[in-house]
């Protein structure tokens, strides 16, 4: 797979707050998304025959009628979340590379207006019956006999879910508050910056620790927005990617998967062994895209991880081997995911944080952006950029990009 | 559904909707034990029940009583009400319990934590089970400091 493909378009909406997008529908965001990545490489809709998604982002038979797509020869999606987000490129590069199709668009829509994701619907009751008995956090389906193991316990948001890790994370390793605090507030100087970013109000340690807890140990700022919108990413062939408006970000590796005992979604990775439970689930995902790549974390410019919750940084971190396991805190409190000074800038365009939440496509579209060298946070120099998806239910996963 | 009562946890459900796997566990817990669903082949303990151990791969299970101990794993304090049935029970707490008498990871627990300070509740605090009996056919395993 490694450098055979590239992306090489990328397309949007404007962000906005949960509901807001309406009379914007997730069909009609997400063919204006397509139709202006498409734009962006320099394609038109008749060059499109390939769909590689994740978490059941839209129906490309919906869309290909709709758009009036000639032909598809590609439609498939990594199974489960947004854990998928980065590896929905790894799938089309794999439908490129093995000749299937040959212009393949990646994406999220996403609009709250009358569903919330993670079961925070207005009745806690309601949305705990139907996140569990689809196995999955967004529904669907009868309720299970394993429901009524942890049905009347509580969690019954992924902010719980996390939150159990990370208080098991910093019973292990001393982790504190103010080491989550460093995630929101340099991601949320990033997003000050930014015109796409929903949050701007900066954010002092002392906004932080006076923020209302929601789930100890998680306080407001640590949990991500809920955003509506859409994000679209094209990929081809290298050798095709020459030849088109912009300069090509090679495919360099893309893994997605995790450890089996990981766990299925939200509610179900509290089996996992001590090894990996106070982890992001990415260290073999990490493996193989260094082996994949032949580089290691030294060589990577700029990181761009997914941020439903702040500690779920801090331990991408670790697994992606840019400290040891355990070390997170003391690395991010050292300074070094800031902008631009740090040694690994991290989250250059605000995240799901306080840029806007679109279930991990806003970090692939930054991290083109940045090898491109047009974001609005440039990385002096980046070369390489790392892009993830999850922590969530399996598959979790990373791609690296390059430019030339 | 179970009416609500001052210091007692809400269940949103009031029947186990169980199959003839579980069905065991729930008669149990009405009657104030607490089962484990431990392999035959090699004696690994998974909760909840799954068609499968992980371990061996083998489907033969049998129920075992626990002793109804362990210690809380991880957890967290919940501050903010998500469902309306919650809004009169926050701060709680909801933990991860690993249950004595069984290896830990693939029969831990998820559930509430009641009678205590929820400032108090530590990573490593010994618990035991109290059953919680919402219906004549749910009690609700939760977990107590000791």
């Amino acid at each position: 797979m490694r450098d055979r493909t590239a992306v090489v378009g990328v397309g949007a909406t404007p962000y906005y707050r949960r509901g807001e997008s309406v009379p914007e529908t997730e069909l009609s965001m997400a063919c204006t998304a397509i139709l202006a990545a498409l734009d962006d490489a320099g394609l038109g809709i008749g060059d499109l025959d390939g769909f590689a998604i994740y978490s059941s982002s839209c129906d490309p038979a919906e869309i290909g009628a709709v758009l009036g797509v000639p032909e598809i020869r590609f439609a498939a999606g990594l199974t489960s979340g947004g854990g998928g987000a980065a590896g929905s490129l790894g799938l089309a590069a794999a439908a490129i590379v093995s000749g299937q199709a040959e212009v393949v668009v990646s994406l999220m829509t996403l609009q709250q207006a009358t569903r919330r994701l993670g079961g925070t619907e207005v009745d806690g009751r309601l949305a705990y019956l139907a996140a569990a008995s689809g196995g999955g956090p967004y529904g669907g389906g009868g309720i299970p006999p394993s429901l009524a193991f942890t049905a009347a316990s509580g969690l019954i948001a992924p902010g719980h879910s996390f939150a159990v890790l990370t208080q098991r994370h910093m019973h292990l390793y001393g982790t504190k508050r103010e080491h989550l605090a460093e995630v929101a507030i340099s991601q949320r100087n990033n997003a000050i910056r930014r015109p796409t970013a929903i949050r701007k109000e900066p954010i002092t340690l002392d906004d932080y620790f006076a923020a209302r807890m929601i789930s100890d140990p998680f306080c407001l700022f640590d949990y991500t927005m809920e955003s509506d919108g859409a994000v679209a990413v094209i990929t081809t062939s290298a050798e095709r990617a020459r030849d088109l408006r912009q300069p090509p970000v090679y495919i360099l590796a893309s893994a997605h998967g995790g450890m089996g005992r990981w766990g299925p979604a939200i509610f179900k990775y509290f089996q996992a062994p001590d090894e990996y439970f106070a982890s992001s689930g990415h260290r073999p995902i990490a493996r193989r895209l260094y082996e994949m790549a032949g580089i290691g974390p030294a060589d990577v410019d700029v990181a761009l991880l997914y941020d439903h919750f702040s500690s779920m940084v801090l331990m991408q971190l670790e697994d992606y081997g840019f400290c040891g396991i355990g070390e997170s805190g003391p690395f991010v409190a050292d300074g070094n995911i800031r902008w631009p000074s740090g040694r690994l800038p991290v989250n250059t365009h605000g995240g799901n944080l306080s840029e806007a939440y679109i279930i991990g496509m806003t970090h692939i579209r930054e991290a083109v952006e940045q090898l491109r060298g047009t974001a609005v946070n440039q990385v002096a120099g980046a070369r390489i950029a790392l892009t993830t998806g999850g922590p969530a239910g399996l598959p979790v996963s990373g791609t690296l990009l390059r430019r030339d | 559904m179970a009416e609500l009562s001052q210091g007692v946890f809400p269940s949103p459900i009031d029947e186990p909707y169980a199959d003839d796997v579980t069905q065991p566990f729930w008669d149990a817990a009405l009657e104030g034990r607490l089962l484990g669903w431990r392999c035959r082949g090699c004696a690994t303990f998974v909760l909840p029940p799954a068609p499968r151990c992980f371990q061996c791969q083998q489907t033969e299970f049998s129920w075992v009583e626990l002793p109804g101990t362990g210690s809380i794993y991880s957890f967290t304090v919940v501050r903010h009400a998500l469902g309306g049935y919650l809004q009169a029970v926050v701060p709680y707490v909801s933990a991860v319990v690993e249950l004595d008498g069984t290896q830990g990871a693939g029969a831990r627990m998820v559930a509430n934590v009641v009678d205590c300070d929820p400032d108090t509740v530590r990573i490593g605090t010994a618990v035991r089970v109290v059953f919680d009996r919402v219906s004549d056919s749910l009690a609700v395993p939760r977990f107590a400091p000791l």
